[in-house]
């Protein structure tokens, strides 16, 4: 490929040490070789179940953890500890809980002052106040409200002024972890226009976490499926879903309830036997194996590496 | 009439009395269930879905009072029972399984304990008896070898696991009517269609009726015969399946369905509803849903609409089906 991705990851490692006995420490594999690609102005839906390592993948990115092995690279440069100040503000982070993420003893205008304060945005008061109720216009939020408290809001709002923030530093690439979970239905949809508008308006590129498949395939160009720390399925949007190859992304698919009666009780469901095995004892092989229905001997030996099934269609799957 | 139905809930009226005052979350609910049938009650975050929930049930917290209305449990209303009776009521007539199966079971008994307190309450069943109910029923639900799992701890079961022993617990005395509040929502998607898939079996299997409170319209549509759609403490709409999904004539249903991406077109833009959802410590004097709606006419804005019936499966509760109504007669008032 002759242009470089915005954000490319490669062979991402992220090992959190758990203390399993008095003296010995076991290594968690929430993230393990994970690699792949966003470019300018493109939405990566990142799906998964929870604990499959999807928002630490997001985390990492950023810095937010040291990542244990592999390589970020934002435009072709690496980020590392050292540049993380000045990465991100080009990369920022929108957070799931919007009660949690914002300081309840911050007006709206301070928290999101604080990243232009920060990085040194701004020359005069007039130029960061203007900045920021720009900025609130931008997510809908009115002037009026820049005085107040974040507990002052409803969810919706809120999370509003959470984008507000991370939009603050200008950055090229946000990523958004679960943003719209905690969010009743009819506010959700507000919130995922805005992000769809954003987008159109200011070319910024998401990684949109999230473990709701249908919100995932309406906003994102392209999927990626984790289970268990690696990503076994990644493609465009409707492929992941319409053509899904991997038996998990294909029994995942079959179980998202959807809101069409006729639809949904003449379909075919694969339910997965089992739970989720413990990330500390992982089967080996393929992780997915000790739930699959084509498991076969091969998969108990080594991972199946991702390789390509037409149009950058990734799969890793020894069977299918 | 009365008597057929299994349960039958009469214009019923819950408030809680917090220091900010009165607060009114269900205003007039009505609806009947027939024995086996599977309801669905959907609404957002404070639309009273729950608290009707809790009142079948006479959980409601100290604050809560049922205010008005009847709770007819064949025929017998009980809203009028003594404590005891009610006890004796909540198990073995009516069960509910909430949200989070991580905080309703005890941490510091096993799971045989749990469910073996059931058993033991409602029926005669004693000693080696019911610890072979208790087996019993943790295979009914799924759960491959239950005399391991009788002797474990909450906290060493998974969250689906938690879900079926919940499920199990509120079968020990197969009631009439399972209410399930949220029941997946804590849940994955592949965990979520474990649990769906049991209580739809174990329904047609023991023939309870099922009241299932959830606002993910997807698992609705799975599982639901009868639909109600609640908006800040008054039902809205109500009708079969189908009717709802693919004929709502509520403006609010009609905003949900809306807001949802579309099956058939995954790209098409979302349409949402303005507005932010209702605080009912401030209900508007007519339709709930009139400061959000798109139609909204004058008479929304001051009279609660009534409800009219659309077809023998459907009824909504809209000023817009009266003008529509109202227009197709030529006009005349």
């Amino acid at each position: 490929m002759s242009k470089t991705p915005l954000v490319e990851v490669k062979n991402l490692k992220q090992y959190f040490p758990i203390k399993t006995g008095l003296f010995k420490t076991e290594m968690l594999k929430a993230v393990d070789d994970v690699s792949f690609y966003i470019n300018e102005g493109e939405t990566l839906g990142l799906v998964g179940e929870s604990g499959c390592g999807k928002t630490t993948v997001g985390r990492t990115l950023l810095h937010l953890y040291e990542p244990t092995a592999g390589e970020i690279l934002y435009e072709g440069t690496p980020v590392t500890e050292k540049n993380i100040f000045s990465m991100r503000k080009k990369m920022q982070m929108v957070f799931q809980d919007p009660y949690s993420s914002l300081d309840p003893r911050m007006t709206v205008e301070d928290i999101i002052g604080e990243p232009l304060d920060v990085h040194k945005l701004y020359s005069s008061r007039g130029e960061r106040r203007e900045k920021i109720l720009h900025l609130m216009e931008l997510v809908g939020l009115n002037a009026e409200h820049a005085t107040r408290y974040a507990h002052e809001f409803s969810g919706g709002q809120r999370q509003r002024i959470g984008i507000a923030r991370a939009l603050a530093v200008d950055p090229k690439f946000i990523v958004c972890d679960e943003p719209v979970s905690a969010l009743d239905v009819s506010i959700q949809a507000q919130v995922i226009n805005m992000f769809e508008e954003l987008q159109e308006k200011l070319g910024v590129a998401y990684l949109f976490i999230a473990h709701d498949l249908l919100v995932v395939h309406h906003i994102s160009k392209r999927i990626a499926v984790m289970y268990m720390g690696k990503i076994v399925e990644t493609g465009t949007a409707d492929d992941v879903n319409y053509n899904s190859i991997h038996p998990y992304t294909c029994s995942l698919m079959s179980a998202v309830p959807i809101p069409d009666p006729d639809y949904i009780r003449g379909r075919k469901r694969i339910v997965l036997e089992g739970d989720v095995p413990s990330p500390l004892h992982m089967p080996s092989g393929c992780p997915f194996r000790t739930r699959c229905n084509h498991a076969c001997e091969k998969c108990a030996e080594a991972m199946p590496p991702l390789t390509d099934r037409g149009n950058g269609h990734m799969v890793a799957c020894w069977v299918k | 009439m009365e008597k057929d139905y299994l349960l039958s809930v009469q214009d019923l009226h819950t408030s809680f009395f917090t220091d900010a005052g009165e607060v009114h979350a269900v205003n007039g609910v009505s609806f009947n269930l027939n024995p086996g049938e599977i309801l669905g009650i959907v609404g957002e975050s404070g639309s009273g879905k729950s608290v009707t929930a809790y009142s079948v049930m006479q959980i409601l917290e100290s604050t809560g009072r049922v205010t008005g209305g009847k709770i007819l449990y064949k025929g017998d209303d009980l809203t009028k029972w003594s404590s005891s009776k009610l006890d004796k009521f909540r198990g073995k007539c009516v069960s509910i399984i909430f949200q989070d199966p991580m905080t309703s079971l005890n941490p510091v008994f096993t799971i045989g304990n749990q469910i073996e307190e059931a058993i033991k309450l409602h029926t005669e069943k004693k000693g080696a008896e019911v610890h072979e109910r208790a087996a019993e029923l943790l295979t009914l639900v799924g759960i491959t070898d239950p005399e391991k799992r009788l002797v474990q701890y909450p906290h060493e079961l998974s969250g689906g696991m938690r879900q079926r022993v919940m499920i199990a617990m509120a079968l020990a005395c197969e009631p009439d009517i399972l209410i399930a509040d949220e029941p997946t929502t804590a849940l994955d998607v592949t965990i979520q269609a474990q649990i769906l898939e049991l209580i739809q079996d174990l329904q047609k299997k023991i023939g309870m009726a099922v009241i299932l409170v959830t606002h993910d319209l997807g698992v609705i549509a799975e599982l639901c015969d009868n639909i109600i759609v609640m908006y800040g403490g008054r039902i809205c709409e109500r009708g079969t399946a189908r009717e709802i999904f693919y004929n709502p004539k509520h403006e609010y249903t009609k905003g949900l369905l809306k807001s949802i991406p579309n099956v058939n077109n995954m790209k098409e833009k979302l349409v949402p509803i303005a507005g932010s959802p209702i605080n009912i410590l401030n209900l508007p004097k007519g339709c709930a849903f009139c400061a959000r709606c798109e139609n909204c006419m004058k008479i929304c804005l001051t009279d609660v609409p009534e409800e009219l019936w659309i077809n023998e499966n459907h009824k909504a509760s809209c000023w817009m089906n009266v003008k529509e109504a109202f227009e197709a007669e030529g006009g005349k008032k």
